[in-house]
């Protein structure tokens, strides 16, 4: 079996059990958890494009989302438009600024990056605070109108799954594509060394501000389906912390690893439910779990279970 | 095929190239010789746009190639190796030769996210030319093989094949023998002759002389940042102020 018809057949089964989950939940709460999981898959697998593959770090993410999300609720409750056109005028602006700040912002490494990364977020976070008369300010917008299509409406939590994962599965797909190409591979040269990729042609500087582009585009896209399937939204959901959450997610799952990127989304989604007690203290716990991957697992889940395989075989061998 | 002009090169207070000259001649393997400290690093990250010279200019074949940040370069047929092997230690080695053909296809973002046609197309074709590199170089054999797991003197051999992947007409090498034990030495040699004759032309950084004057058509000697002498190895070897630089002359 090569490579290729092995992640097609991972992706296959992954795609079927994600499919029939709900029919074994009906009626569960947990449906509705596993929305959140969902949406968070999709916006770790939109920083780990640009973390994990090419290395860049963003602590901003969550203001991506957060435009995503604002811009979806303003033309839909205000000026009455399609929430599917609105989806995509979200994409496109934040696309267009993502570009635009790309270039000075990609030109800085290592702490200075997240630092500006950073700052971009808390403005932003700023920005949906103070702007009362278009975001209704700290206390959120309510009435965005669901997604439909024709007579179907996307307003329970079996239509949201559905809707959720099957944008899910695709942008996993596209990204697992992406990964096994001249452009993933390019990406992966730029995190190994900078210096070769660049002899080797590889435009590193226009290269790092594409994928972050994308990220930030399938980021916006993310915070349009919640505005969408929440029909409510606040600034608490696209701070800081949130953005912290992200790379947790994507480290916790493993740098480079799109189904890490589903196991850290599902986990840091499933862990409150589980853990309410620790409510305000869910800031130090993710920390705690950083420092913990980042010392004994590098890796990540994904990385963890593939030294534990490699293991096994050797032993068996032996 | 590659000319340098009068290139000078200060880093603060201290000059670490002055004047240098000298022209490559097409087809040929030069050498370029001397003391630790005498700027041929420099030189070369000048030559392949990774540092900007204060003075001079690089010319390869008739155009002006001064200040071309690297990546163009590799698209008029211009590619280096590096004294401490760069490779993309996370990937394969056939992956790592992979990346060497990025300027030999052009999928973008968009195709590669939805395997386009074209695009499924330009991927085999990627790979079947990698490993024909592979085979080259005399490393097909470790193709799956994660590339920052090789020993050293394989991952100089992926390094080579990497930057013939990118099907220049010139190849800077720096240091290619560097940590190589005599044998592996010896294969370099070979592997460096074998590359001239399908008419690709070489410059050399070396500290290993068996080996530059084994393979070498011309010889430019630095020292302190100047062009000491140039010529044929036979009258490098008998030119006394050569000596004198390499054995000081007190």
């Amino acid at each position: 079996m090569t490579k290729e018809q092995r992640d097609i057949l991972i992706f296959t089964a992954f795609g079927l059990v994600v499919l029939v989950t709900p029919l074994l939940l009906q009626g569960n709460y947990l449906l509705n958890v596993f929305v959140f999981i969902g949406i968070n898959t999709m916006l770790a697998v939109a920083l780990n494009l640009l973390l994990g593959f090419a290395g860049q770090i963003s602590l901003g993410h969550a203001a991506f989302f957060g435009l995503g999300a604002y811009i979806s609720g303003i033309l839909t409750t205000r000026y009455a438009i399609d929430p599917w056109m609105a989806m995509v005028a979200a994409a496109v602006c934040v696309g267009v600024m993502a570009f635009i700040i790309g270039f000075p912002i990609l030109k800085l490494k290592g702490h200075y990056l997240a630092m500006a990364t950073l700052g971009f977020g808390i403005i932003m976070y700023i920005v949906f605070n103070e702007t009362v008369a278009w975001t209704g300010g700290p206390s959120g917008m309510s009435g965005i109108p669901n997604l439909a299509l024709g007579p179907l409406i996307f307003d329970s939590d079996m239509t949201n799954y559905y809707l959720i994962w099957v944008f899910t599965l695709l942008t996993m797909l596209l990204s697992i594509n992406l990964a096994n190409s001249r452009i993933g591979r390019a990406l992966r040269a730029i995190h190994d060394s900078e210096v070769a990729a660049r002899v080797m042609g590889v435009n590193v500087r226009l290269l790092k501000v594409q994928i972050f582009t994308v990220s930030a585009l399938i980021s916006a896209l993310a915070g349009s389906f919640y505005a969408h399937t929440m029909t409510f939204i606040a600034p608490a959901s696209f701070g800081f912390n949130f953005s912290v959450e992200l790379v947790t997610m994507v480290i916790i799952g493993g740098l480079g690893s799109i189904y890490g990127s589903f196991l850290g989304a599902a986990i840091l989604t499933l862990l409150p439910e589980f853990l309410r007690v620790f409510h305000d203290f869910d800031i130090v716990i993710y920390g705690l779990l950083l420092i913990v991957m980042t010392m004994f697992m590098p890796g990540g889940l994904i990385g963890g279970f593939e030294a534990l395989a490699a293991a096994i075989k050797r032993r068996k061998e032996a | 095929m590659l000319s340098l002009t009068k290139i000078t090169k200060k880093f603060g207070g201290v000059t670490a190239l002055e004047d240098v000259s000298f022209n490559v001649e097409s087809g040929t393997i030069t050498g370029v010789i001397g003391p630790n400290g005498a700027g041929k690093t420099t030189l070369f990250n000048i030559a392949t746009g990774l540092y900007s010279q204060d003075a001079g200019n690089v010319y390869l074949g008739e155009q002006n190639i001064s200040r071309m940040p690297p990546e163009r370069l590799v698209c008029l047929g211009m590619v280096r190796t590096f004294q401490n092997v760069e490779l993309f230690g996370h990937m394969t080695v056939l992956e790592n030769v992979m990346v060497g053909l990025h300027t030999k296809s052009k999928s973008g973002i968009f195709s590669c996210a939805f395997k386009l046609p074209g695009q499924r197309r330009e991927e085999k074709s990627i790979r079947s030319r990698a490993l024909k590199w592979l085979e080259y170089t005399g490393i097909a054999d470790l193709a799956g093989m994660t590339a920052g797991s090789l020993p050293f003197g394989k991952g100089r051999l992926l390094e080579i094949a990497r930057a013939l992947a990118a099907e220049p007409r010139i190849i800077l090498m720096d240091e290619p023998a560097a940590g190589l034990n005599s044998r592996e030495t010896m294969g370099l040699a070979e592997l460096i002759k074998k590359i001239k004759d399908s008419g690709i032309t070489i410059v050399l950084v070396e500290h290993d002389m068996e080996l530059v004057m084994d393979v070498c058509d011309a010889v430019v000697v630095l020292n302190l940042g100047r062009k000491l002498a140039e010529g044929t190895p036979r009258e490098i070897q008998e030119n006394p102020e050569v000596i004198a630089a390499y054995l000081g002359d007190g």
